[in-house]
């Protein structure tokens, strides 16, 4: 594959096409054109009409329906749907929809805290790297890789040995651990666009590399930065119930997904299906949903900088640094 | 080409070094002292002050870093707290098994995802298209524990097809064939969650390549539609295939973790789990140590491979 930068540039070209003369475009701005596309995409906003459904189920459902989250009632323990619980209880007679519903709101909360600190940090670290050029940006690629080379989940599950683990506590570790991922792709993004007329001509005019980092740098590796925040959305959701799984995510009466899916499964095997496919499912679509959104919108931007891909594997939670060398990076 | 190597080589090294640091870092991380997390809090004083000194953890922190790297290029990865061995021998026992596990369970993932991607791009626009891609989405996206724990209430527990999980005492890589029968499951576990990646991959590049002028030309001079597949479309398909297979390593160790951990499998993954519940920090840092390494050589060979494979790459520094 070749290096990008030599032919970014022409293809958006192509993209936008040539003006013949006397004709009168009225061009719309890349953001307009993102969100036109995005609001056209069915995937898209089936991903979108999904997440706030699930919004609106884990925060504003407990105000409509009300249900005991607090105290055991063993009388009514692991009873089956029906009798005034539509999902049934758990172990401790709690209702399972209102579980649902309050598991859903940690999950959510810390997917969209994950999804918007990693992609802040990520971007603003890519951009810089991609703008000062040289050994300084070797340097803190070298850190990004680093960072990637470990999986993240074992750095991970080394933290969460050391520290005991609150929401707060396993937002920070998440965000400090899938900023790389983000900065990597912007800092491709950065570096095929530094060549872009409009940079060139930016910099010709006697802008500060501060100005060109922020009015046009950022701006335009916006489309890039949803894209991954939507995945690390995801990713991030799925890592919170991976650590519940293996018992060292915050302890009770903190709950989220991933919890209630492994004291579901300790009962699975007594035949309690109903504690452990709700969550299941919830758990899915919200990912799938959240994966739909990030994917409609990678091709959406993708096509934009010209039908490249950018091949981001869909990852589970940020620990393959499939950053697609070849696609991302200006140079090898 | 010789001047990208050279380059690439470097940066290999730089990282090496960067994740030495970072099991370094991960390692004073520790709130309190190493010391009192191992020994617990009712150790005396005399036996934490013994501790630190056994371990060097009384020196200055750019000493004990000067030690750490000292021991480290000499192969020397520290003993384990809790097994009182050389980490070095706990996971040279382990590393074997895992390259089978990983090994197989790549393998399955491989033969059964990129015939499927590259039957998903021939069929692009088609329902069966969009019906694989949704499976194989939905499989991906449940949490692996999840697909694990099915698979165990189904297949063992239900029918009693396959043992739930490994017998203890599996020492050799012989010993995990002697009893194959559990280790159908960690494997189709683990490919389950490579299937997607790969096959997604495969599909997006068929795509690629069937709108290539070469396609066209084999069709239009007539070539049997199996042939255009099998000699230009496969071929040319499976090089993103091998660039992710290195690439793909860090997510592979990591669901190995979870999958080692509910098998029981005796391999890095489920001794890095018990040290990390046991604050054994030098075998998870070994362990950390190792899948760093063990990734950055993956993505090395990938690049390389890759630049090998494939003539008409021009690298941007030749």
């Amino acid at each position: 594959m070749p290096a990008p930068d030599s032919w970014t540039a022409t293809a958006a070209e192509s993209v936008a096409g040539p003006l013949e003369a006397g004709e009168l475009v009225l061009r719309r701005s890349d953001t307009q054109l993102t969100l036109s596309a995005f609001l056209h995409n069915k995937r898209a906003m089936t991903g979108v009409g999904v997440v706030v459904f699930m919004l609106l189920f884990c925060f504003v459902g407990p105000l409509i329906y009300h249900t005991n989250q607090t105290t055991v009632n063993l009388a009514i323990e692991n009873s089956p749907p029906g009798n005034g619980h539509p999902l049934g209880t758990d172990e401790y007679g709690i209702d399972i929809l209102g579980r649902l519903m309050a598991g859903g709101q940690s999950s959510l909360e810390l997917g969209f805290a994950v999804g918007i600190a990693s992609t802040l940090l990520g971007v603003l670290y890519g951009a810089i790297s991609g703008t000062i050029g040289g050994i300084g940006d070797g340097l803190m690629m070298r850190i990004v890789d680093t960072l990637l080379a470990v999986p993240t989940f074992i750095l991970l599950i080394i933290v969460a040995s050391m520290y005991t683990l609150s929401l707060t506590v396993i937002i920070l570790i998440l965000t400090a651990l899938s900023w790389p991922d983000v900065s990597r792709l912007v800092r491709g993004q950065v570096l095929a666009l530094r060549e872009r007329e409009f940079v060139q001509a930016a910099r010709s005019m006697g802008s500060t590399q501060r100005r060109i980092l922020v009015r046009h740098m950022v701006p335009n590796t916006l489309g890039i930065s949803i894209v991954t925040a939507t995945f690390g959305v995801a990713d991030s959701i799925y890592a919170l119930s991976a650590l519940s799984f293996l018992g060292i995510g915050p302890p009770p009466p903190f709950t989220d997904w991933g919890t209630m899916l492994t004291n579901g499964v300790d009962n699975l095997f007594n035949g309690y299906w109903w504690q452990v496919y709700p969550p299941l499912i919830v758990l899915v679509i919200v990912v799938v949903a959240f994966r739909q959104i990030g994917d409609s919108l990678n091709d959406i931007v993708s096509g934009q900088l010209g039908g490249r891909m950018l091949r981001r594997r869909r990852r589970r939670f940020g620990w393959v640094p499939l950053s697609a060398r070849y696609e991302q990076d200006g140079q090898l | 080409m010789t001047w990208y190597l050279v380059r690439r080589v470097g940066q290999a090294i730089a990282v090496v070094f960067g994740v030495m640091i970072l099991t370094f870092i991960l390692l004073h991380m520790e709130p309190g002292s190493v010391a009192r997390a191992v020994l617990g809090l009712k150790a005396t004083p005399e036996r934490v002050a013994l501790f630190d000194d056994t371990y060097g953890l009384n020196k200055p922190v750019y000493q004990q870093f000067l030690i750490y790297m000292d021991r480290l290029l000499h192969g020397n990865l520290g003993v384990s707290y809790q097994y009182l061995q050389p980490v070095s021998t706990l996971i040279a026992e382990r590393l074997p098994r895992d390259a089978v596990l990983l090994g197989l369970s790549t393998l399955l993932a491989v033969i059964i995802g990129v015939p499927m991607g590259i039957y998903q791009a021939v069929r692009h626009n088609f329902l069966v298209d969009d019906v694989i891609a949704g499976t194989w989405f939905t499989l991906y996206a449940a949490p692996d524990f999840m697909e694990a724990l099915l698979l165990i209430a189904l297949v063992c527990v239900q029918f009693h097809i396959l043992p739930p999980a490994f017998p203890g005492g599996v020492t050799s890589v012989g010993g995990l064939f002697s009893d194959w029968r559990a280790l159908v499951l960690p494997v189709v576990v683990l490919s389950i969650n490579s299937v997607a990646g790969f096959s997604q991959y495969a599909r997006s590049s068929a795509i690629m390549t069937l709108a290539e002028d070469y396609i066209r030309v084999a069709r239009a001079k007539g070539l049997p539609e199996r042939l255009v597949l099998t000699r230009h479309l496969l071929r040319n398909s499976l090089l993103p295939v091998i660039t992710i297979l290195g690439l793909s390593l860090p997510g592979i160790v990591a669901g190995a973790v979870i999958a080692e951990e509910i098998f029981n499998f005796p391999g890095m993954g489920l001794l890095f789990w018990q040290s990390a519940l046991s604050h054994d920090f030098p075998v998870m840092l070994g362990a950390t140590l190792i899948i760093g390494v063990a990734t950055v050589l993956g993505n090395l060979a990938a690049d390389i491979a890759y630049g090998v494979l494939d003539p008409r790459i021009r690298l941007a520094s030749s």
